[in-house]
């Protein structure tokens, strides 16, 4: 049912269903709030989104009274009341903007720093802290409280991956209702009474599901931080790049933090569709380690049993003549649920265009039981979607071949396969291995020749979770294949400022390549004269070659992604 | 209007040789000769700054021999010459949270302008009277907590000054 309410003077039609604070925001209109969060329940505990509510009034018969000229009165109600939990009624006038209610916000702002520590110095949400910028916008920025403020516990570890100051604490509740209500793990709650309100944990147990981080960032203030991000770096020192976790299948959107060429956090992105708010603790934690540290920074070369640094130009070459050898049937191409929807395909191109082969596939990473209600999926890999649309077999339908030395040469993406000892030994039958990767790992190891290959973090592309969502990379960690400043990343204040001799601007860039450049050279190599310069090149012929891509672009993926046409249908 | 220059060229025979121009600077010089000296023989004869004379900044290090800076990097922020940099880290030792791990003003570029002593909330980072600065790199030039601490004592005259503004 749709009521007519007038906000501000702006007359609004909407559900009867919502409350003043999401009409407000959804017509342009923000309302200061911080307990109040979308995806939580109401609990109008803060009292910062004090409004001014009135009715048009009414005479003994029920009409509606009008002035002089006509114009309904509007009756307010005596006191301020809060728009987060007021449902909107037909004909309903609210003020957000007048003198009364500034007041009452200052009064408020003014309660809630009465016993909040001068610590936004020391304190890693200053720069994207609630209560500092309504400080700014809704307070008066005096205090006028003479006495001690009540003095909390500070740095008490309250799960594994979160600390809490409870002096900062403005006692919203977000993260307990994120627990009780998203989580359904209910670990934190309130003790004690008035201005000795501390926000702890059951007696015995601690804030360990694996959502737990998502709190600090519901955190308006910064009572909940990162035992991992503390102190690391300032946010305004860093740049912020939209990005997509590569933890599992689910593909969660998030944003990349970056100072000084490395990543330091990742946070979840808002995207209805596929995380909401929300990201796992270990795709948070564990997704950007292998960006900073174990790279490998320039292609290798496996001589007398040693790797050996060595140009691109070398390693494509020693690659191509290699290849040569063999005959079709007889390489074993194996393409990456890590890498991009561009990687794969131009790999499934070259397979059969330029090295005729047939045998073409891809190993799943599925960690069986490992998967929950919210968000986490058992298939470990964010693209494994996109791989079968192409076409790529079943790895473990090849092993067979392998051993019986069908198979005498193998192309591999970005993947580490030879994690347990007998796919190992299977590829020791194998003659010559190449493969691109970023790391070191057990699998470069077994390898012949090792190209450098960009991370997720480096390169521009897409992926393709679960459902068949199609969504954007981009990179945000130069390499020697791109530059920060000419390529368009996000750029911090130091990275613009900065020059070339200050310490800060000289984090390290490795000599990677975005996989389907690396198999574009390796296939021009062999004389296919095939011409793309940018991920988009390539992302445009598989929109006309792959059905379900049809008429995708990069500019309709944006940063909310786009289902793939034939699932459009199941969602 | 402008002036017209006037060129070797236009002078006569009496102007070139310059006789008469000779003898108005010899006169000026002798005059001066036995005023008052304003000059000094730097560096025998060393000066000493004003309390207000802002010379290199400087940490206070108080009595334990720890920074009072709690890498809060809001002089990194406010340096309008991007000469600060800062890696906060985490202790357990003192009173305080964090601490500059590493702490390096780039005096190459900083141009001494006291921001940094003015927007510290911690009277952690001061204006010297130190004004001599020699460097023969450019890495010299970048000064850590090494070069960059003080003791509390030495910095009293101008800490005293400061809190006359607070
Ligand atoms: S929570 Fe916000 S207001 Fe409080 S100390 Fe931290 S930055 Fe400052
Ligand atoms: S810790 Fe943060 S989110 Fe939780 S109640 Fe306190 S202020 Fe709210
Ligand atoms: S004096 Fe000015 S330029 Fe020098 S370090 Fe301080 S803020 Fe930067
Ligand atoms: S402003 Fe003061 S406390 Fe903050 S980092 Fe600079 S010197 Fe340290
Ligand atoms: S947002 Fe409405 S009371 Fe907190």
């Amino acid at each position: 049912m749709n009521v007519s309410i007038t906000i501000d003077g702006k007359k609004i039609d909407c559900d009867f269903s919502k409350t003043v604070i999401q009409v407000a925001q959804e017509n342009g209109t923000s309302i200061p709030h911080f307990c109040w969060h979308p995806s939580l329940s109401v609990s109008g505990n803060c009292r910062m989104c004090l409004v001014d509510v009135g009715m048009p009034k009414r005479n003994r018969e029920g009409q509606i009274e009008v002035d002089a000229n006509g114009n309904p009165i509007t009756q307010f109600m005596p006191k301020l009341a809060i728009a987060c939990s007021t449902q909107v009624a037909d004909g309903m006038v609210v003020e957000t903007k007048s003198d009364k209610i500034i007041n009452a916000r200052e009064a408020v702002m003014e309660f809630i720093l009465i016993n909040h520590p001068l610590d936004c110095p020391i304190c890693d949400e200053a720069g994207e802290c609630k209560l500092q910028d309504y400080a700014y916008k809704h307070s008066v920025g005096e205090s006028r409280f003479e006495f001690e403020k009540v003095q909390k516990p500070k740095r008490v570890a309250i799960g594994k991956n979160v600390m809490l100051d409870n002096e900062r604490c403005i006692m919203c509740s977000r993260c307990i209702r994120f627990c009780d209500e998203i989580v359904k793990e209910p670990s934190l709650v309130f003790s004690e009474r008035g201005d000795n309100v501390t926000l702890t944990t059951f007696p015995g147990t601690s804030l360990d599901n694996s959502y737990s981080m998502n709190t600090i960032d519901l955190c308006p203030v910064g009572a909940l931080t990162s035992k991992d991000f503390r102190f690391k770096a300032r946010v305004w020192d860093m740049s912020f790049t939209d990005s997509i976790c590569v933890g599992c299948s689910r593909g969660c959107n998030t944003t990349v933090g970056v100072r000084n060429n490395e990543i330091l956090r990742l946070t979840p992105r808002l995207n209805e569709n596929v995380n909401s708010y929300w990201m796992c603790d270990d795709g948070r934690l564990n997704t950007f380690e292998f960006v900073n540290k174990n790279r490998i920074k320039q292609p290798m070369i496996k001589r007398d049993g040693k790797f050996s640094e060595c140009e691109w130009d070398e390693a494509i070459s020693k690659t191509i003549s290699e290849l040569k050898r063999f005959s079709p049937s007889e390489i074993l191409v194996i393409g990456s649920p890590f890498a991009t929807n561009e990687d794969n395909f131009l790999l499934k191109k070259f397979a059969k265009q330029v090295l005729k082969t047939e045998n073409i596939c891809f190993f799943n990473h599925i960690v069986e039981g490992n998967k929950d209600e919210l968000l986490i999926l058992e298939d470990k890999t964010p693209n494994s979607f996109a791989l079968k649309e192409f076409g790529f077999g079943n790895g473990n339908n090849f092993l067979q071949m392998i051993s019986e030395k069908k198979i005498r040469a193998v192309y591999l993406l970005e993947d580490n396969i030879a994690t347990d000892e007998t796919i190992v030994n299977l590829l020791s039958n194998v003659d010559f291995i190449v493969t691109h990767s970023p790391n070191l790992n057990a699998t470069t190891q077994i390898a012949s020749v090792v190209f450098s290959s960009s991370t997720y973090a480096e390169k521009n592309g897409t992926l393709t979770n679960f459902e068949g969502r199609v969504q954007r990379i981009r990179p945000s960690v130069a390499t020697l294949e791109h530059d920060r400043a000419l390529d368009g990343f996000a750029m911090s204040r130091l990275d613009q400022f900065g020059a070339h001799n200050d310490r800060w601007t000289k984090g390290e860039k490795r000599d990677a390549r975005s996989s389907w450049k690396i198999i574009l050279n390796v296939a021009n190599g062999f004389g296919a004269k095939w011409k793309y310069n940018t991920a988009e090149d390539v992302f445009k012929e598989i929109c006309l070659n792959v059905k379900s891509f049809e008429n995708m672009s990069y500019a309709k993926i944006s940063n909310k992604g786009l289902l793939l046409k034939k699932m459009e249908m199941y969602v | 209007m402008i002036k017209k220059q006037i060129r070797k060229n236009d002078l006569n025979f009496f102007q070139r040789t310059y006789i008469t121009e000779i003898f108005k600077g010899l006169s000026l010089t002798f005059r001066k000769i036995f005023q008052k000296k304003f000059t000094r023989q730097y560096p025998e004869e060393k000066w000493n700054p004003p309390i207000s004379f802002r010379g290199r900044p400087v940490l206070v290090q108080e009595k334990n021999g720890t920074e009072r800076c709690v890498a809060c990097m809001l002089c990194a922020r406010v340096c309008p010459a991007l000469a600060i940099e800062i890696q906060a880290d985490e202790t357990f030792e003192y009173s305080k949270e964090r601490y500059p791990k590493k702490f390096e003003i780039n005096m190459l570029r900083c141009i001494f302008c006291g921001f940094c002593e003015e927007v510290c909330p911690e009277e952690a980072i001061v204006m010297s009277q130190e004004f001599e600065l020699v460097f023969s790199s450019q890495d010299e030039a970048i000064f850590g907590k090494d070069k960059l601490l003080i003791p509390k004592e030495k910095l009293q005259n101008r800490l005293e000054f400061l809190r006359q503004y607070r």
